[in-house]
């Protein structure tokens, strides 16, 4: 069988060349031109998939984006795609295509047991399910799972690249059927001047829309030739950009709108194109309604327009014999210019009394009988439709008059009507009213600068849309235009009369019938939010395109209330789903977030040390030789400090220059302690706090001049405290002369700590005097260091005589080499981020783990800092009676009694060692196995714990060892574990 | 995404800015003579208005201004600002 189902001529593939795919492992050939769904109908494939939740089986509905059976997994490896609507995936040679939700295979369905336990399953059968024992629900979801759901996700990472395009247009258009290219043809001419931009996308890989689906004269030509000639002259005009297979799937706020463009783009196959327009032109179409009978949803009951668009974009029949469903005008032609092809129409069943004139006259023409007043009453065949009973309705529409008459046909066109695709007027918060002729919604005051033309706006008619879409871009522009589309108003029966037990879907994807939606009105669901959530109607990938319209309607009849009453659901972005992949783009991996190294990184990296993140900073942790252990090598570092001599990069401190008349009285009031004293060329140790009281940073800052001082932040709040003085500057402080600028990425900076860091140094400098008496501890010098200009601070973050040597960011190889070089008869040891967390907890010293923002000065014994004589940020809020009760958590030090011993990380600090629920005292914040008292330390925050040191308590972690669970008796200390007084700091 | 009108640069999207809360809160000039309430309603009391609401934004990526903007917060309007003091 090889495309038994193609016409001879006509369509827009291209003929001569033909392409080879496969579908659940069966090669198949279309041509080039075709969707995945036209070239399967091509060759008689009528099964593509299975329901999400009973497993039924299910064909092809529609043409576009609308398709709610038809998704496919598409692709090989990492290039899978899953939940691809097969109406919109183009075929090319080597694709590969398999249905989803089936097993072991879709012929053979071991799920399709869910059809006879339905009953089970009722609307919001998940929420009932978790009512049962919470413990059932382990073994449900599992079983659950394999059973109901759309496609499996990718196993690979995805080797594709995506693009991201922005683009500042004057107009853009969403929709290039007759109103989008009617509005683009009159922007063009009305921009002929200006030159404004204009950008026109549509969804499809062809402009034309509706256009394409059938037989129209527009200007005096074929409607096909005016697209083909519309779409040259707007390609030839350089302010126009045309994008096919490219969605307009979101509008956001102030006029921007993204768009998902398929095709090959470098080595991209999808782009994402971020829009800010000046004005907005909705020309999105119309989706048809199907109708909810009984079994409605067998594979070969299709909405009447794609039957059509099948025959005329594709030269696809969808079938041999056809019956008609229809409750308009619109179906009519696909009928006529169905048996024009070929087909077999056996009848159209139409639910008015009264069809229009038109139709009626067209059908008489063509030769098919019309059953006025009569519906379908139920479907044979499972997994391809065999026949239909048609039967007489009743003068209320709930019931049936008189005999069935079975007819064969192997295809039902259904069409319920159309609904205008508002979905883009709607996300930019537009309103929608009610049109009882339409029996839909469509839209009303609108919100931004956007309007909406054609379908979209429920102009139905050809001549209608193309002046609609010529207005709305300021006119000047005459189309007569006649077309086959007749479109009468539809009589809306939202629940055609079925027999017992029989399944009327409404929605196709998510398996809800009308009879959920009953129940779950019964059940006091009266909000269409709640029926969404509750039956998932409207959900899933096509977000209810084909269902949501019936939904709302028959919740509206269940609930005796008007239609425009119950309203709709929220549309949302976006219109069809999107890869992830589409918005990361090329914002992944190292691009994910910008990667800060200092101008050390390669040497770091050079001698194998293992680098850690802190913020968006590379630092490396320890510097391990062969066959040692990081342990073992931040135990060796630890100690060359304590006994000798070490270097560390310490780079990545924020350091803010203040500069201004006003400097020192801005310090004053962003710090707890005072700095108007401070001498030229010494610093000092600031805390700032947050407005609440709680501390926020600290660092040393220095003054280099009068009117000049450098800041140090801690490496995360560098941003954040230059944000934050720069808000109280500009909008609390204006009057205060003074500037801040961040200049931490100008400067190298590595600190030489040790017993013989001055020995150091002073091989490395002439002209800055290193002696105790001449550069004392807080003191900062200016000179060289090996040659090159430094900034020399004495500083201790070690509790060792230590010099921080700043120099010139591009400088910092050089000043490194030196520093090693001359370190190399007093055996220098490098040291990196671990050693310097150990050296600064013994010494007592806080860091971001103590400062949590819950922590105020005095709970870290910090509070004699507070200068009582001035304001700053925060000292108010001290006076809180909260933070002057006693049992607040104070900074102390835990020295573990088992010198073999470990404090786990992160435990909580208790009483007693025992099972069961007892009152925490605290917990730790910062661990280290101390290489100088030869134990297990940490600084802790614990209730009172000034008044504990001394006493025994216990850290426990239940989580510590994989989940066994650790604990520690500990002895309270004061947090300074080593040199207390201070005075090798000194030496 | 919004656009946003900093004074210096002109409107800009909404990703190069950060949002800086009520524009209308001032920091008492000395804080030590306000009353506990008084410093309380300062530190934590926002208002959290449907519609018109002055609040701060700063120009992070761009040209560090911290600025007010007048925006409806309902529709993500920007109103003209209609009396710089307040």
């Amino acid at each position: 069988m090889s495309q038994a189902f193609r016409l001879s001529e006509g369509g827009g593939i291209d003929r001569a060349q033909l392409v080879t795919f496969t579908f659940d492992g069966r090669r198949y050939q279309g041509y080039a031109g075709d969707t995945l769904a036209s070239a399967l109908l091509a060759n008689g494939v009528r099964l593509v998939g299975r329901s999400f939740k009973y497993h039924r089986p299910r064909g092809v509905v529609g043409l576009g984006s609308e398709e709610p059976n038809a998704l496919v997994r598409v692709g090989r490896g990492g290039r899978v795609t899953p939940n691809l609507r097969a109406t919109q995936v183009p075929i090319e040679d080597g694709l590969v295509a398999e249905s989803q939700n089936r097993w072991p295979t879709l012929d053979w369905d071991l799920g399709a047991i869910n059809s006879r336990f339905a009953r089970f399953l009722p609307a919001g059968f998940y929420y009932k399910t978790f009512m049962a024992p919470a413990a059932w629900w382990m073994t449900y979801e599992k079983v659950i799972r394999r059973m109901a759901g759309l496609g499996k996700p990718p196993e690979h990472e995805d080797p594709d690249a995506y693009e991201k395009r922005h683009a500042h247009v004057d107009i853009l258009i969403a929709g290039g059927g007759p109103a989008g290219l009617a509005a683009a043809l009159a922007a063009a001419r009305n921009a002929k001047e200006t030159g404004k931009r204009i950008l026109v996308a549509d969804e499809n890989p062809a402009f034309g829309g509706s256009l394409l689906n059938g037989p129209a004269m527009i200007d005096g030509r074929p409607a096909a030739a005016w697209v083909e000639e519309t779409v040259a002259a707007l390609q030839a005009l350089p302010n126009v950009t045309l994008l096919t297979r490219a969605t307009v799937f979101g509008y956001y706020d102030h006029d921007f709108l993204t768009i998902a463009e398929h095709g090959t783009f470098g080595a991209a196959r999808q782009r994402l194109w971020k829009v800010r327009a000046k004005k907005v032109i909705l020309a999105t179409g119309a989706i048809e309604r199907p109708l909810a009978f009984a079994d409605n949803d067998r594979p070969g009951v299709m909405l009447a327009g794609a039957v059509r668009g099948y025959l005329h974009r594709y030269g696809v029949r969808c079938g041999d014999t056809m019956a008609v469903l229809t409750n308009n005008d619109a179906a009519y032609a696909c009928a006529a210019e169905a048996k024009a092809a070929g087909m077999a129409v056996a009848a159209i069943a139409d639910l008015r009394a009264e069809p229009g004139a038109d139709a009626l006259t067209l059908a008489r023409e063509a030769g098919i009988a019309v059953l006025p007043g009569h519906a379908v009453a139920g479907v044979s065949g499972t997994k391809a439709v065999q026949g239909v009973r048609l039967r007489k309705l009743n003068a209320a529409g709930d019931g049936f008059d008189g005999p069935a008459m079975r007819i064969a046909c192997d295809l039902v066109a259904v069409s319920g009507g159309w609904t205008p695709a508002v979905h883009l007027h709607s996300q930019a918060k537009g309103k929608l009213d009610w049109d009882e002729d339409l029996a839909a919604f469509r839209p009303g005051r609108r919100f931004g600068a956007n309007v909406s033309a054609g379908a979209c706006n429920g102009t139905l008619d050809l001549a209608g849309c193309l002046a609609e879409g010529a207005a709305a871009a300021g006119g000047g522009i005459d189309l007569p235009a006649t077309g086959s589309d007749l479109s009468g108003a539809p009589h809306m029966l939202w629940r055609i009369p079925a027999g017992r037990g029989a399944k009327r879907f409404v929605d196709l994807q998510n398996d809800v019938t009308t009879s959920d939606v009953a129940l779950a009105a019964r059940e006091g669901y009266r909000s269409v939010e709640h029926l969404k959530r509750y039956t998932t109607l409207g959900m899933g990938t096509d977000q209810g395109k084909t269902s949501n319209h019936h939904g709302l309607a028959l919740l509206a009849g269940a609930t005796d209330r008007a239609i425009p009453d119950v309203g709709t659901t929220t549309f949302r972005p976006p219109y069809t789903p999107v890869t992830v992949g589409l918005f990361a783009g090329r914002d992944k991996d190292a691009f994910a977030h910008p990667v800060r190294r200092t101008a050390l990184h390669d040497w770091h990296v050079a001698q194998g040390a293992p680098m850690t993140d802190a913020g968006l900073w590379k630092r490396p942790q320890a510097y391990p030789r062969p066959g040692e252990s990081l342990n073992d090598a931040i135990r060796r570092e630890v100690l060359a400090v304590r006994d000798n001599v070490g270097l560390v990069d310490v780079t990545t401190l924020g350091k803010i220059d203040i500069q201004g008349p006003d400097a020192a009285e801005l310090l004053n009031r962003m710090y707890i302690n005072a700095w108007k004293k401070l001498p030229v060329g010494k610093g000092r140790y600031g805390l700032m706090l947050r407005e609440d009281g709680m501390v926020w940073d600290d660092g040393v800052t220095m003054r280099l001049a009068e009117h000049h001082f450098l800041m140090t932040t801690t490496t995360a709040n560098a941003a954040a405290v230059l944000q934050q003085m720069e808000f109280l500057l500009q909008t609390q402080w204006p009057d205060l002369k003074v500037f801040v600028n961040s200049v931490t990425e100008h400067w190298f900076a590595a600190a030489v700590s040790g017993p013989n860091a001055r020995q150091l140094l002073n091989k490395l400098t002439t002209d800055i005097d290193m002696s105790n008496d001449a550069f004392p501890m807080m003191a900062i010098r200016q000179g060289t260091v090996a040659g090159l200009p430094a900034r020399v601070l004495r500083i201790s973050f070690s509790g060792e005589l230590s010099y921080e040597v700043n120099v010139a960011a591009d400088d910092g190889v050089a000043l490194w080499q030196a520093v090693l070089d001359a370190g190399e008869e007093l055996d220098l040891t490098v040291y990196g981020t671990e050693a310097m967390g150990v050296l600064r907890i013994e010494k007592g010293h806080v860091a971001g783990p103590e400062l949590d923002g819950r922590t105020t000065a005095d709970d870290l014994g910090l509070g004699r800092m507070v200068n009582a004589n001035k304001d700053c940020i925060g000292k108010r809020s001290l006076d809180r009676p909260g933070l002057n009760e006693t049992g607040r958590l104070q900074l102390v030090g835990l020295e573990c009694d088992d010198a073999d011993g470990r404090i786990p990380f992160g435990a909580r600090i208790v009483a007693e060692h025992k099972d069961g629920a007892q009152d925490q005292l605290g917990h730790v914040t910062s661990i280290a196995q101390s290489p100088v008292l030869e134990r297990s330390i940490a600084l802790a925050l614990v209730r009172d714990g000034r008044n504990r040191h001394g006493e025994h308590v216990y850290a426990a972690s239940p989580t510590a060892d994989g989940g066994k669970g650790a604990w520690a008796r500990v002895r309270v200390t004061g947090p300074v574990f080593f040199d207390p007084e201070g005075e090798r700091l000194h030496g | 995404m919004l656009l946003i009108p900093c004074p210096h640069c002109g409107e800009r999207p909404e990703n190069e800015f950060s949002y800086g809360g009520d524009g209308t809160v001032e920091r008492p000039t000395d804080p030590a003579a306000v009353s506990d309430a008084d410093w309380h309603a300062y530190v934590y009391r926002r208002a959290n208005p449907k519609g018109p609401h002055v609040e701060y934004w700063y120009h992070q990526f761009g040209c560090r201004s911290w600025f007010k903007v007048r925006r409806d917060t309902h529709t993500h309007e920007i109103l003209p600002l209609e009396d710089e003091t307040s």
